[in-house]
Parts: C-alpha cells; structure tokens; sequence
C-alpha cells in the first residue's frame, strides 16, 4: 500500500510539474494567442489537443463500465460519441475555419446578422459548458480522495489551482500544449493496464483482438460466448445482446449524442486554431485517430473487467466466494462505498446475481432457491479504476490510471473555461457591451473572466447541485437542438434568414428542456416532474437523455416555416455564405 | 469563375451524400437496425452486429473522414481554390 501511495505522488505530481512548465513555455501574449493559440497549431497536434478536451473524465472513467454493465446497449455512447466527428468534418469545421473568427457566437452574430441570435447562442454556450464543468471537477475531486488519501474538498482546490495556472496564464496557446502531453499521459494509462489485462485473459496483447478471441484457460472458448454465459446463468440479460430501451430509444440516443457532439462549442473552437481549412479537415480525421485509440479499447475493458469482477465473486460455478477472505481492492472500495456487500442468506459468502427481491423464491423446475443478490452496489464509475486491481497488476499501472483520469478531468475542464471566457469577454463584452475596449483589456478581462468561472465551477464542484447526475444530458440536449442546426443551416442554406434561425433556436431548446423538465423536475429537483420519469409517457419510447434530435429536428422545422414568413436573407449574407464555401484565401482566425 | 463555383459546391454536395450514406449504413444500419439477423454471423469471437457496433462502425467513421480529406483536396486542386 506504501509503494502504490509513493507511486501515485510520483505520477500525479510529476505530470502536474509538467504541466506548469508547458504553460510557462507557452504562454499567451495577445488576444489571437489566447482565443485560438495564434492560428499556428498543426493538425496532428489539434487532432491530439481536441482528443484530451474531447475525453473527459466522464470518458475515461465512466464509459468502460457503462458499457460494463449495459453490454450491448453501450453501443449508443461508442457511436454516437465517434460518429459526431464526421458529421463535424463534413458539414461544419471546414466552412467554420474559412470564416475565420475566434467563437462561436461570432459565427452565429455574422451569419445571422443579429444580436439577439448571438446573446442565445452564448446563453445556450455558457449552460452547456457550466454543467459539463461540475462533473470534471467533481472527477479530480474523487480521484484525489481515493488514491491520495487527501479528502475531497482539498483535492478540488488542488484541482483548481492547477487549471488556473495554465489555462489563465496562456490561454489557447498554453491549453492546447498542455493538452497534448495530457493526451498522452490519458491514453497510456488507458492502454497499458488493457494490454496487461487482454494478455492475462486470452493470450492476445491487442484489447481490441483479445475482445474477439478465445479465452487463455485451456477451455478454447472464446471470451465473448463464456461472458454471456455467466451472466445469463445468474439471470442477467446476455452481454452481447443487451438492449437499451429498445431499437427506437436506441436509435435516438445514438443520432443525438452524434449531432451534441458536432454541437459542443468547445470542440468546434478548436478548429480555429490550424491555419487553412484542408488542415481543419485534416485534423477532424488526427482527432477521430486520437479518439478512437481510447473507444475501441473501452468495450473490451467493460466487457474484460466485467468476466474478471464475476470471477472472483463466483470462480467456479456454485462456489462463492467467501466473504472474510476478499481480495485487498474489494475492502478498499468498500470503504468509499460505492461497493456495498449484504449477507442476506446468512452463509457467508458472496453472491452476485440478478435477483433484487428479499423473497426466497423457489425455481419450479430445479426445485432449488433462485439466489438473491448480495451485491447491493457496484457503481458503474469503479470498473476503471479498480480494474488494474482486480487483474492483480502492479502498482505503477495503478498510480499511472489515478494520473491518467486527473489528465482527462482537467484538459477538459481547461477546454470548456476557455469557451466560457471567450464567450464572455469577446462576445457579450467586446461585442455587445463594450464594443471600443482595448485588445490589452480584453485579454486581461478574459482572464478575470475565467478565474471568476474556475471559482464558480469549484463551488458547484463541492456543493454540487442535485440536478448534477441529470446535466450532462441537458449539455448535448441543448448542443443538439440549438447550435448543430444554426450552424448546419448557416452554411448550407444560404436563404437562411436571421429571424427564422432564432425562431428555430429557441423552439428546439424550448422543447427538448421542456421534455427533460416535465421528466425529471423542473431544474432537476425532485417532485417537480409534472409527468413523471416513468416510460410510458415517453414519447415513442424516447429516454429524455435521447431527446436531443426531436429538438433538432423541431429546430428546422420551425426555421423552415419561419423562413417562408420573413422571407430570404439580404444579398450580402448570401454573398458571404458563397465566400465561405469555397476554401481559398483563407487566413489565420482574426477580430473583425 | 461563377460556373467553378457552382461546379465545385455540387460536386462537393454529392461527396457529403455519398459519405453520410455510408455512415449511416454501418453505424445505425449494420450497427442498430440489421443487428440481429448480422449476428447469426461471426468475426472470430464476435458477433458480427455487435462488432459493427462496437469496433465497425468506428473503423469505418475514421476511413470516411480522412477518403473525404483526400478527395476534397484534389477538387480543391482542380478548382484552384486551394490555400
């Protein structure tokens, strides 16, 4: 336990010490510098700076045991998370870069010629960024508790202090290099503990092989068909097959995570900092690279650490394992409880199935008891963590796994303060407010803005707001249904008129909040669902957290109408939609 | 000039097309609709639905998007509005 604690400060602190010395090296002197890092960013190193802002702790922690505990039905967060980057190299970053400016909000403010439209789509910018905030701070916070032993609280202040550094100190510039080392150390310690793992298993070092091949016990049988049938044999649905909701809800899901995706203003700013639009379309592709190395590797860590957590509980059929003999990791986790074990029977000894009921039950055919569960809690959030403990590997994969979900927590929190601020200063501030402010005072607001932001989302991060759990799904609910189909019709409708889009912006946020709201409590507090959260008021089946694309849909609709009432957008708006839709003469990201 | 123009945006738009066929086809497609009767096939130890839509699709997303890169920066040639 003392080595794997000296293991972790070495780990931890030594990528922190390299962090600060990226963000000393890199950091910002003008305004161009600090919003889009001087428009001199390669696309391979963009590719890499938007897989660490893109990945955050929610997938570096969560996903693997997600997809852990839902088999198939996890599919939904692997492709809808991976295909939005086509969507995002197809129809958006490249038109986007041709235009050249430094947010979002500007592009909406130019395209739409209105302010109104600009003032939604920072609102639409800020709430989605905010509630995406809580859930990275709340990632350091648990991280620190668990393999430092430092309490909570202390270790968001930690936390904290270290994204101030670099993020205020250089901005852009200095979060798209420290991202890059943070890339690296994320998806090192993704791998290495998979390789070790998929090894252990079947033989194969490849995750995304040893998922397909046979297992390395002598059995020949192939890893996939033995983990269906030990969770079917203790009553759980079949890994493989597992449905999520149904082939609708499942649907939905996956086509609204894809267009939140292209949606987050946070991903589409990066495309501003590479110098042409070949190389914006070249580095949607490094960044899918960079993605892709983390999500093909996570079903195999679900579906891996899955086999591994119901071989220990049950290693042969029948016999469990006993209580007073756990391994180390099982009593670690207890103590942070999200692993709570109830001896219900009585014996001793552990088991885990599907059976939820207290009732003793008798099976008519065998006439034995159905066993009950035991395992009152397995949080989904452990599978990562706790996995190189579980494979019994050594302790530098471990302390390398606490860096590596520090890596993800805190590149995409520095992402999203960024977006925040330069919303902030350069569109209501420099826009709209105070149009003649000086380039010096609107760098040095920035970084008032985003200290004030760290401070707030450090707030919300030790007093979390009971709506946190529910926010991520309003964050691509609102990417989905206001900012994809702005930007979307912006570029490919030239016609598109001003009043018509913001029609259509606000219908689309209107709606989808209102379906999460009447589902799960207006603000997320509990009692003021007006529906309910139960499935049969879904419509069609749809989960709120899949509702995203009803709202887009409902967006361009609206605007369509809308479009036919105000009538076409004026001669020069359509010149300039012309303009950015061919790719030449494209130069770097500037002001106005 | 105005008849490029036009030349290379149409071109352009059936590139899009011809790319988010191809990925709807293996992600909601081969991923989610025809999930069950692929899986009555196999990949090694995969099934073949459940690979599409845990491994394939994400395969075939990276492809798309670097084919699209290259061929839009050979029009980009021809057109002479590159950079």
């Amino acid at each position: 336990m003392e080595e794997l604690k000296l293991y972790t400060y070495i780990a931890v602190f030594g990528t922190f010490a390299l962090y600060f010395a990226i963000a000393w090296w890199a950091r910002a002197t003008n305004t161009s510098d600090f919003y889009v890092a001087g428009g001199g960013i390669t696309p391979l190193q963009n590719g890499m700076a938007i897989g660490a802002d893109w990945m955050s702790a929610a997938s570096f922690i969560s996903m693997a045991g997600m997809i852990s505990f839902m088999g198939y039905g996890g599919s939904v967060f692997l492709m809808g998370w991976t295909g939005g980057y086509v969507l995002l190299a197809l129809l958006l970053a490249p038109y986007m870069r041709k235009h050249g400016k430094f947010t979002v909000p500007e592009f909406i403010y130019d395209r739409y010629y209105s302010k109104t439209a600009r003032v939604v789509a920072v609102a639409c910018l800020i709430i989605a960024s905010l509630t995406y905030i809580i859930g990275q701070m709340k990632g350091v916070g648990v991280a620190f508790s668990r393999f430092l032993e430092i309490d909570y609280d202390n270790g968001l202040y930690i936390g904290m202090f270290v994204v101030w550094v670099y993020a205020v100190l250089g901005g852009m510039k200095g979060i798209t290099y420290t991202q890059i080392a943070q890339y690296v150390v994320m998806i090192f310690a993704y791998t290495i503990p998979a390789v070790f793992i998929s090894l252990q298993l079947t033989g194969n070092p490849i995750p995304q092989l040893g998922l397909g091949s046979t297992l390395a016990d002598g059995s020949g049988m192939y890893l996939l068909d033995k983990l269906d049938l030990v969770v079917t044999d203790l009553g759980f649905k079949e890994y493989t097959t597992a449905n999520l909701g149904g082939t609708v809800n499942m649907f939905a899901y996956t086509l609204s995570l894809m267009i939140g995706t292209a949606g987050l203003p946070h991903v589409i700013m990066r495309f501003f900092t590479v110098p042409s639009v070949q190389a914006a379309r070249a580095s949607a592709g490094y960044a899918l690279v960079c993605i892709a190395l983390l999500y093909t590797v996570a079903p195999a860590v679900g579906a891996m650490a899955r086999l591994n957590l119901m071989n220990t509980i049950e290693p042969v059929a029948g016999q469990n394992l006993v209580y007073d003999e756990r391994p180390q990791w099982f009593k670690d986790w207890e103590k942070t409880g999200l692993l709570k074990y109830e001896d219900k029977n009585g014996d001793g000894k552990i088991q885990y199935t599907a059976n939820n009921t207290d009732k003793i039950i008798i099976d008519e055919k065998t006439g034995k008891e159905i066993a009950i569960n035991e395992m009152v809690k397995v949080d989904r959030d452990i599978m990562v963590l706790a996995n190189p403990a579980i494979a019994n590997l050594p302790n530098w994969v471990i302390a390398l796994v606490a860096a590596g979900g520090l890596a993800a927590a805190l590149s995409t929190a520095a992402g999203l303060l960024l977006a925040i601020s330069s919303s902030i200063s350069h569109d209501l501030m420099k826009g709209i407010l105070t149009p003649n402010m000086s380039e010096k005072n609107e760098l040095l607001s920035s970084r008032v803005v985003m200290t004030i932001a760290i401070i707030v989302s450090g707030y919300l991060g030790l007093n979390p707001p009971g709506f946190a759990a529910g926010t991520v799904a309003l964050a691509f609910g609102l990417a989905a249904s206001s900012i994809f189909p702005a930007l979307m019709m912006g570029i490919f409708c030239k016609k598109m008129s001003g009043p018509a889009a913001v029609a259509g912006m606000c219908s689309g946020i209107g709606i989808t909040m209102l379906y999460v709201f009447q589902h799960k409590g207006i603000m997320f507090i509990p009692g003021t669902s007006f529906l309910g959260g139960m499935e049969p008021n879904w419509f069609f089946g749809i989960s709120p957290n899949a509702f995203g694309v009803i709202g887009a849909i409902v967006n361009f609709s609206v605007a369509f109408v809308a479009l036919q009432v105000t009538g076409p957008a004026p001669k020069h708006i359509q010149e300039m939609v012309e303009n950015m839709r061919i790719p030449s003469g494209a130069g770097a990201a500037h002001d106005h | 000039m105005e008849e490029n123009k036009a030349t290379y945006w149409s071109e352009n738009l059936r590139l899009i097309f011809i790319c988010l066929t191809i990925w709807f086809v293996v992600s909601f497609g081969l991923g989610l609709l025809l999930v069950e009767p692929l899986n009555e096939f196999r990949l090694g130890g995969y099934k073949l639905g459940f690979w599409f839509a845990q491994q394939g699709s994400i395969y075939a997303f990276l492809g798309l998007i670097f084919w699209y890169g290259a061929k839009m920066n050979k029009l980009d040639k021809k057109y002479h509005s590159e950079d």
